[in-house]
């Protein structure tokens, strides 16, 4: 049982540092932010070392998934910071005379976050841009799968940032307990749907707000297209974003695929040239394929190709190195969508393809099933288009790519349903952090006078008017030009 | 008719009733902006025929006197019904965003679309007003929405259940009267959002509930909400705008309502004696007599009030009122000087017309007092002092603040009302309202052209480079990168 030494007295501490306002300051945020860059900048190799330890990454991957997408985010919350802060007038009734109303954003205080293993440094640093950006302390409890990047962060994070503002907790399912029974004024979790449920469950007894990022099985519907061009496009996007991240170990990885049968096989055959393409005749040497985590997600991503009618639907890889965590890029055709692997989030590198009569099942087919963190269409129908929008609910839509919606700034990423519940992202981080405080201020010098008891009728006719909003009938009421009934 | 009012509320008819509203979701029919504005036309029509009837109930349920019904009760829900019709096309819009060059060439919009079927659960003290005004944001957002009033004020209960039937959509909108079983019945079913106003014990309840199915929720809890009271104030002006927030407020039985004041030693006397006058020009010499206040609900909550009130170390601290009529319902005015912090007055939300008035020093000191207790729904300031006012609003969190005033700020339509801490999850009024019962979707269109292989593996070196360049939107290193690219 691992414990946390005197984990009141830690998160005491952080609570008075609050409460000095050091964080409140603008200065003190901007210093933070520029603190997470240098950490990305400076310490890049160590950090491509970590990804390849616990993941098997290729920089180039890490880079794109996770360095260079937290460089950018830095930059962004850095060039907004000031605007966020400002907070913004709200708009009054005329009758309401010298009174201003605004909306001033505050830290919410304490914030806990916790990061999944498969993007160890994007998934812990992205929302802690946003809580430091919101003026909060934190305490950040990185994956203890990903262990090379767990203590990467364990290390640099004192070094880089306001070590009396953020600490990082290492540990395992006993320690994230413990952190979870504590008092926090936020926290933000990004993981299973299953862990979600037990996070607010937990929140509930201090009536703790929450984030949570949580999974599902994101479909990919593939149009018939007709132009050579967009068929390439499409499936170099498709098997891109499938296999590329993490090997399909991502919450918005696509997860399965469907299409409509008579396009089936070519899509198939497009398929296998872009496979040989991306990968080599030998993907496990090619090094652009992520591990499988660990030997525990390994035998489950095997036990899901058990299944004798699944393994027959294979066709294209399918083989594994249990010793070196990898399983090769794996292609399934109509596989039952009763057996696991079409219940339960994939999450790793094998993509069925489901086929459908018309590619407008497809809508019906995904409403079927809970709501993913993401929905891809890729087509160049307009009306399949719109009705993918107003008829599928998820968190997020994209149209002709895949898992590239992550790197808006201006799109919030969040779930619904079993996919999650709150967003962040540019702004929308800085807000799930804040405190919307509504602040009105009056003068003492103008009153309806009529607002006070003693009631009596004139009173009531007043106010009728007033709320109407019918400045006219209000002053000719008080002029005494118009009776009561 | 008495068979239906025999049968009980349990699981299979609220595991029924949310599947009927999820297939009436699920036909698209509240989606439809026509079909918003229909029922937004019949919340309003209700209202407008039936004041009356409304005013009644509210005056069964509460002794609400008929002008504060109006004012509080009545024209609140019109209003925020006549603003959902008035902006409800903007809000429906789909907001265009900008996109960089991270994501060049794309296009980018989010889109509002409703929850699903969502359940409201509202409270006793405006029953009215805090049945039908999220109910009002979970339509203008395209929901299907079930509304469990509170049995705390069964007239006002009995009478949205008729009324709600009777003017709009049952298909879609429906109203489940009960207590603890039939609330927890509803808690079992899986909503896309729930509702609560109330206290936090529950709120507590409601969240863990929740948590089962991971519907997201919104509460409405209380607090003990502190006016801070200055000495260089308009005096007369400040105490009808304390009145106002405290007494003609549901005799303070309402979230917002003045709970305790901290003013200097200095001034106390001052404060007192103007209440004194206050109170008696706007409820007479008697002011236990005046039709003017609401009574306490019923007799639990007299008695936990008398309990607060006659706690020994409390009771001689009253220099004002402290009577009680029991059949009536009636507790007077009543004002309490440094009474002690540990007392039970001052440790729970009072809801109630008790007003304990504590004594600092200066007043930074009692923004301290402020923020060493759980953060409330509301913060009051009275003064003159622009200074305070800055320290007020930067140093003191609570859900919303007023300076000046009490109570007022939740009128404004277009600030965000909810709690922070203990005193609540979310926001609602106004658009805030629509956004918490709409999701959000990220819409994001791309092309088949304008690609790079960048992105994708085998990768190389000077992809490295080329990518790292563009996600940094460094337009030298994009050129260079490229040239070097194109050198191959």
């Amino acid at each position: 049982m691992e414990a946390i030494d005197d984990l009141d007295l830690q998160l005491g501490m952080l609570r008075e540092y609050y409460y000095s306002g050091k964080t409140r300051d603008a200065s003190w945020r901007r210093s933070q932010l520029k603190g997470i860059l240098s950490l990305l900048k400076e310490r890049e190799d160590e950090l491509f070392r970590a990804l390849h330890q616990d993941l098997g990454k290729h920089p180039v991957e890490a880079y794109r998934d996770e360095i260079g997408c937290l460089i950018k985010s830095v930059n962004y919350a850095l060039d907004c910071l000031s605007q966020w802060m400002s907070g913004r007038k709200a708009k009054l009734p005329r009758a309401a005379l010298l009174t201003s109303a605004e909306i001033i954003p505050e830290p919410l205080g304490l914030v806990l976050i916790i990061s999944s293993w498969n993007f160890p440094f994007g998934l812990s640093l992205e929302p802690l841009i946003g809580a430091l950006a919101a003026g909060n302390v934190a305490v950040l409890k990185p994956s203890e799968s990903a262990p090379a990047s767990s203590s990467l962060l364990a290390n640099l994070i004192p070094v880089y940032l306001d070590n009396k503002a953020v600490n990082v907790v290492e540990g395992g399912p006993d320690v994230g307990q413990q952190l979870l029974h504590k008092k926090w004024d936020k926290i933000f979790f990004t993981g299973s749907t299953k862990i979600g449920r037990a996070v607010m469950a937990a929140a509930s007894e201090n009536l703790t707000p929450v984030t949570l990022e949580l999974g599902g099985k994101c479909p990919a519907v593939i149009d018939s297209l007709t132009r050579s061009l967009d068929r390439e496009v499409a499936v170099q996007r498709v098997l891109g974003t499938k296999f590329s991240p993490c090997a399909g170990q991502a919450c918005i990885a696509i997860d399965y695929v469907l299409v409509e049968e008579k396009f089936s096989p070519t899509l198939v055959e497009l398929m296998k040239g872009m496979m040989k393409k991306m990968f080599g005749e030998n993907p496990k040497e090619s090094g652009s394929i992520a591990r499988i985590v660990n030997k525990r997600h390994l035998q489950r991503l095997k036990s899901l190709l058990d299944d004798p009618l699944v393994k027959a639907s294979i066709v294209h890889g399918g083989s594994m190195d249990e010793d070196s965590l990898y399983i090769e890029p794996t292609i399934l055709l109509d596989p039952p969508t009763k057996a696991a692997i079409m219940v339960d989030e994939i999450f790793g590198p094998l993509l069925p393809i489901i086929t459908l009569n018309k590619i407008e099942d497809s809508i019906n087919f995904i409403n079927s099933r809970p709501k993913p963190l993401a929905i891809y269409g890729f087509t160049n129908n307009e009306s399949l288009k719109t009705r993918m929008i107003s008829q599928t609910s998820s968190g997020s839509l994209t149209f002709n790519d895949a898992v590239i919606q992550y790197a808006a700034d201006t799109l919030p990423f969040g779930g619904i349903g079993e996919s999650g519940m709150g967003k962040y992202h540019g702004k929308f981080s800085f807000d799930t952090f804040s405190h919307q405080k509504a602040v009105l201020r009056r003068s003492f010098l103008i009153d309806f006078w009529f607002r006070f008891p003693p009631w009596n009728d004139y009173k009531l006719q007043l106010f009728r008017a007033m709320y109407g909003f019918n400045y006219l009938l209000l002053l000719l009421i008080t002029l005494g030009l118009k009776r009561s009934k | 008719m008495a068979e239906e009012e025999n049968r009980v509320f349990g699981a299979s008819e609220a595991s029924l009733l949310i599947r009927e509203l999820r297939d009436s979701f699920k036909s698209g029919r509240t989606k439809s902006y026509d079909w918003r504005v229909s029922q937004l036309r019949g919340i309003e029509k209700m209202i407008e025929e039936r004041e009356k009837d409304i005013i009644q109930a509210l005056y069964m349920d509460l002794s609400k006197p008929e002008l504060e019904s109006f004012f509080s009760e009545i024209s609140t829900s019109k209003s925020s019904c006549k603003k959902a019709l008035k902006e409800l096309k903007k809000w429906m819009m789909p907001e265009k965003v900008k996109t960089s060059m991270t994501t060049y060439p794309s296009s980018a919009e989010i889109v509002s679309e409703p929850l699903g079927v969502v359940l409201v659960i509202s409270a006793w003290n405006y029953p009215f007003l805090l049945s039908l005004d999220p109910v009002i944001g979970a339509i203008a957002a395209g929901n299907a929405v079930v509304l469990k009033p509170s049995e705390i004020a069964p007239a006002t209960s009995s009478l949205l259940a008729r009324l709600l039937e009777e003017y709009l959509d049952k298909s879609a909108i429906r109203v489940v009267e009960g207590a603890v079983p039939e609330t927890t019945a509803l808690l079992d079913q899986k909503w896309d959002k729930i509702m609560y106003t109330g206290s936090g014990r529950v709120g507590r309840i409601v969240m863990a509930a929740a948590a089962r199915h991971l519907t997201p929720v919104i509460l409405e809890l209380g607090g003990k909400c502190p006016a801070i009271v200055d000495s260089n104030v308009k005096l007369e002006v400040c105490v009808r705008r304390i009145i106002a927030g405290k007494w003609a407020a549901n005799s303070g039985q309402a979230c917002i309502s003045i709970d305790y004041i901290i003013t200097t030693k200095q001034f106390a006397p001052k404060l007192i004696d103007a209440l004194k006058k206050g109170i008696e020009e706007s409820f007479g010499e008697k002011p236990i007599e005046s039709p003017d206040m609401s009574r306490i609900v019923n007799a639990f909550h007299f008695k936990r009030l008398v309990n607060l009130l006659d706690e020994e170390r409390v009771y001689h601290k009253i220099v004002l009122g402290g009577q009680r009529e029991e059949k009536l319902l009636k507790i007077a005015p009543t004002v309490l000087l440094d009474v002690p912090e540990d007392s039970q007055i001052m440790q729970e939300e009072i809801f109630g017309p008790m007003l304990p008035i504590l004594t600092v020093e200066n007043l930074e000191e009692g923004f301290e007092v402020v923020n060493s207790k759980p953060k409330p729904l509301a913060a009051y300031l009275f003064t003159n002092n622009e200074q305070l006012k800055k320290e007020f609003v930067q140093n003191v969190s609570a859900g919303g603040m007023l300076v000046n005033d009490a109570i007022l700020h939740v009128t404004v339509p277009g600030l965000p009302f909810g709690g922070i801490g203990e005193s609540g999850i979310g926001a609602y009024h106004g658009k805030f309202s629509f956004d918490a019962f709409s999701h959000k979707k990220g819409v994001m269109y791309r092309s088949f052209e304008g690609d790079s292989s960048v992105r994708y593996p085998p990768y190389t070196p000077k992809k490295q480079r080329l990518l790292k360049a563009l996600i940094n939107g460094n337009i030298i290193g994009i050129i260079l990168a490229l040239i070097s690219w194109y050198r191959k």
